[in-house]
C-alpha cells in the first residue's frame, strides 16, 4: 500500500498536469515510493500504476529506462561515482578506484554489511566540482578527495 | 574544507551570472539586479508579441542547447492563433559530459530563467510550460521549486500575472538518469511518462509537441539571456558578441586547467583569453587537445585551438561546434586512445536502443576503441571505426547516433599516431595512468583555497 505520505506528494505531483495525464507523474511517483522503500519491487510498481490509471506495464517500462531507479535492494547507502571523461580528467576514476579499494566491492557490488553499493555513474552535469559522487541519488558531494571520502564513509556507516 | 570558492569568479563580460554569490538567488536578490524589470516592461508599455520576437532576432541569440538554431526564428514558428493548449519548455536536462552551466543558473540566478520563460510564454502566447531539470543535481531541482512559489506569491507567475490579462503556469519536472531525455522529442516523452525514446521529425514540436500540442523548447541558457535582451534592447545584446553570434556565452571549462568552472564571455572571445580565465594548464603542462564544445563534437588540436576564437562560426570553420559550449581540456599526458574509449562508452550505455545503427553501432564502437586501448587491436580496426562512423552518422532518428560517431572520427583523424603506436606497441604512449592525474592532489587543494 502507498502511505497516506506518499500518496500527498503524488497529488501535489498531479496538479502539475493536465487532468487527463495523470501518466506524467509517474516520474516523480516511483522517485517518492523509491525514497521510502530503497527500491521497486513489482508489488510496488503496480500501486503506482494504480494509483495513476496507467498500464503495469507501463510504469516498469519507465522504471528500467532511467537508471536512477532501483530495481534491486541497494546497501543502505548507493554511491554513484561519475567516471565519465571530464571528470577522469580531474581525478573520478581515482575517486572510484580509491572506493573500490577501501569498500572491498567492485561496480554493482554491495558491501558484505549491508551499507553501501558501488555504482558507476555517467556526467551529473557538474564537471567543474570533479571528482563528484552521489549518496541515494539526491545528495551530491563535490571535489572529493581520498580524505573527504574517508569522511564520508565514516559519517554513512 | 571550504567549497571552490573561484566558481563565482564568472569573469567581467559576465550578464546572465554577473554579480551572484551562491547565496543571493532569492527574488528580492533579483528585483535589486533589475530582476523582473523586463517583464514590467513589457506589461506596462503594452509591448506586443511580435515586438518581442523581433527583438530577439534582432538580438542574434542562438539556441544555448547544442544545436545554435536561431531562437527568434524558432519562436516565430508557433502557430499564433492555435485553439486550444500550448507547452513551453525548458531543457534543463544538462548531461553533455563537460556541461554544467545551465546548474548554475538554476542554483544561483533561477529568476532570471523564470523571468525568461514568462516572456517567452508571453511573446507565443503559452499558458503553461514545464522545467525539465536533470535528476542528478537534485537539491537544484528543489531549489527551483522554491523560487517558483516566491515567483507565485510575488503575482509574477499564475493567473492575471502584475494584474494584466496574461496568465502563465510553470511546473518544474525531474529527470532521473537518462542522457537522451536531452534530445527534445525524448524529452517531451519523458513529461508524457513514458521512456525517453525520441521521435521521429517532422513533425516538428512546434506543430506536434507535448501532448500533442504546438511546443516550443529552449535550453536554460537561452531563456536566461532574454530578460536582458527586453530590458537593454536585442541591439545591445547582438552588440556584445558579434554579427550572427550574439551576446555572452557560459563556458563549462573542464579538464586539465588549474581553475575548472563556469566563465561568461563575450562571444568571439579568444580561447586562449578563456583558458587564462581558467588559470591556465593545470601544473603548466602542454595542452594537447580541446573538446571546444561537449563530448559530442569533434575534438581539435591543442596548437589549432591557441588561435580560434569562441563563437559559433570560427569553431564551425575549424571543423567542430561551439555545441552546448563545454569546453573539455586535454593536456600532454592524456591518452587520447583512452579518452575516446570512454566515450565511446557513454554513447553505447546512453542509446536508447531504437534505431539499430545506433544501438548496435555504439556497441561496436566502444568495443573496437577498448580492444585497442587494451593491445589487443587489429591493423584494420581504425578503416573498421571510420567505416562504421560512416555506417552510424545521419542514419538514425536522433542526433545521437552522430554524437557518438562524430568524435571517434576526429580522434582517429588528429591522434591517428596514438591509436597506431597502440596496436603495434600493445601499449600506451604516454605511459601508465592515460588520464593526466597524477596532479589531481594540487588541483583539489587549490579547490579547498
Ligand atoms: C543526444 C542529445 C542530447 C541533448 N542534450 C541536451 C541538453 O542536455 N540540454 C539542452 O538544452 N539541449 C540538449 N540537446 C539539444 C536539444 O535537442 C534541443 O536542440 C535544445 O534543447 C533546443 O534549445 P535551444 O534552441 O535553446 O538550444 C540534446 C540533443 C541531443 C541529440
Ligand atoms: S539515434 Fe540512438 S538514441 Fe537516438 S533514437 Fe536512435 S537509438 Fe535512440
Ligand atoms: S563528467 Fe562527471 S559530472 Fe560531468
Amino acid at each position: 500500500m502507498l502511505s497516506p505520505q506518499a500518496k500527498q506528494k503524488i497529488d501535489r505531483e498531479l496538479t502539475k498536469y493536465p487532468a487527463d495525464q495523470k501518466q506524467s507523474a509517474v516520474m516523480s511517483a516511483l522517485a517518492i515510493v523509491q525514497d521510502e522503500y530503497g527500491w521497486l519491487s513489482s508489488e510496488v510498481m503496480d500501486e503506482v500504476a494504480q494509483y495513476l490509471g496507467m498500464p503495469q506495464i507501463a510504469v516498469y517500462e519507465v522504471a528500467t529506462f532511467y537508471n536512477m531507479y532501483n530495481l534491486k535492494p541497494m546497501g543502505k547507502s548507493k554511491i554513484t561515482v561519475c567516471t565519465n571523461l571530464p571528470c577522469a580528467l580531474s581525478g573520478g576514476v581515482d575517486a572510484a578506484e580509491y572506493l573500490k579499494k577501501k569498500l572491498g566491492v567492485d561496480w554493482r557490488e554491495t558491501t558484505a554489511d549491508g551499507n553501501f553499493t558501488l555504482v558507476e555513474g555517467e556526467c551529473m552535469g557538474a564537471c567543474g566540482d570533479a571528482p563528484v559522487l552521489l549518496v541515494n541519488n539526491k545528495r551530491m558531494c563535490s571535489f572529493m578527495s581520498n580524505e573527504k571520502l574517508d569522511k564520508l564513509i565514516e559519517e554513512l556507516k | 574544507m571550504a567549497e571552490f570558492a573561484k566558481t563565482f569568479d564568472y569573469g567581467p563580460d559576465a550578464i546572465i551570472l554577473k554579480g551572484l554569490d551562491g547565496s543571493n538567488w532569492r527574488l528580492k536578490d533579483y528585483e535589486s539586479r533589475a530582476g523582473y524589470a523586463a517583464l514590467k516592461k513589457i506589461l506596462r508599455d503594452g509591448l506586443k508579441p511580435e515586438d518581442v520576437i523581433a527583438e530577439v532576432k534582432k538580438s542574434a541569440l542562438r539556441g544555448r542547447g547544442g544545436a545554435g538554431f536561431p531562437t527568434g526564428l524558432k519562436w516565430s514558428f508557433m502557430p499564433r492563433s492555435f485553439p486550444g493548449a500550448k507547452y513551453l519548455v525548458c531543457n534543463s536536462d544538462e548531461g553533455e559530459p563537460g556541461t554544467f552551466k545551465d546548474r548554475d543558473i538554476l542554483r544561483y540566478n533561477p529568476h532570471v530563467l523564470i523571468e525568461g520563460m514568462i516572456i517567452a510564454a508571453y511573446a507565443m502566447g503559452i499558458a503553461v510550460g514545464y522545467n525539465y531539470i536533470h535528476g542528478e543535481i537534485w537539491s537544484d531541482y528543489d531549489r527551483f521549486e522554491e523560487a517558483l512559489e516566491e515567483a507565485r506569491a510575488a503575482g509574477y507567475l499564475g493567473e492575471k500575472i502584475l494584474g494584466t490579462d496574461f496568465s502563465f503556469q510553470l511546473h518544474a519536472f525531474h529527470g532521473f538518469g537518462a542522457y537522451i531525455c536531452g534530445e527534445e522529442t525524448a524529452l517531451l516523452e519523458s513529461i508524457e511518462g513514458k521512456k525517453g525514446q525520441p521521435r521521429f521529425k517532422p513533425p516538428f514540436p512546434a506543430s506536434f509537441g507535448l501532448y500533442g500540442k504546438p511546443t516550443t523548447i529552449n535550453n536554460t541558457e537561452t531563456f536566461a539571456a532574454v530578460p536582458y535582451i527586453i530590458r537593454e534592447g536585442g541591439e545591445a545584446f547582438l552588440n556584445l558578441g558579434k554579427p550572427n553570434n550574439g551576446g555572452t556565452k557560459l563556458f563549462s571549462v573542464s579538464g586539465n586547467v588549474a581553475r575548472p568552472g563556469n566563465y561568461e564571455v563575450k562571444l568571439g572571445t579568444p580561447f586562449a583569453k578563456l583558458l587564462e580565465m581558467a588559470g591556465g594548464m593545470r601544473g603548466g603542462r602542454k595542452i594537447k587537445g580541446v573538446i571546444p564544445g561537449g563530448s559530442s563534437m569533434p575534438v581539435i588540436k591543442g596548437d589549432v585551438m591557441m588561435s580560434i576564437d569562441m563563437d559559433y562560426d570560427s569553431i564551425a570553420k575549424a571543423g567542430s561546434m561551439l555545441g552546448s559550449g563545454a569546453v573539455i581540456v586535454m593536456d600532454e599526458d592524456t591518452c587520447m586512445v583512452k579518452a575516446a574509449e570512454r566515450l565511446a562508452y557513454f554513447y553505447f550505455e546512453e542509446s536508447c536502443g531504437q534505431c539499430t545503427p545506433c544501438r548496435e553501432g555504439t556497441g561496436w564502437l566502444y568495443r573496437i576503441i577498448h580492444r585497442i586501448e587494451h593491445g589487443l587491436g587489429r591493423q584494420e580496426d581504425l578503416d573498421l571505426l571510420l567505416n562504421l562512423a560512416d555506417q552510424i552518422q545521419g542514419r538514425t532518428i536522433c542526433a545521437l547516433g552522430d554524437a557518438a560517431a562524430m568524435p571517434v572520427r576526429a580522434f582517429v583523424k588528429n591522434y591517428r599516431e596514438e591509436f597506431e603506436y597502440h596496436i603495434a606497441h600493445k601499449r600506451c604512449m604516454v605511459g601508465p595512468g592515460g588520464y593526466s592525474t597524477r596532479h589531481v592532489a594540487e588541483s583539489l587543494a587549490m579547490a579547498a583555497e
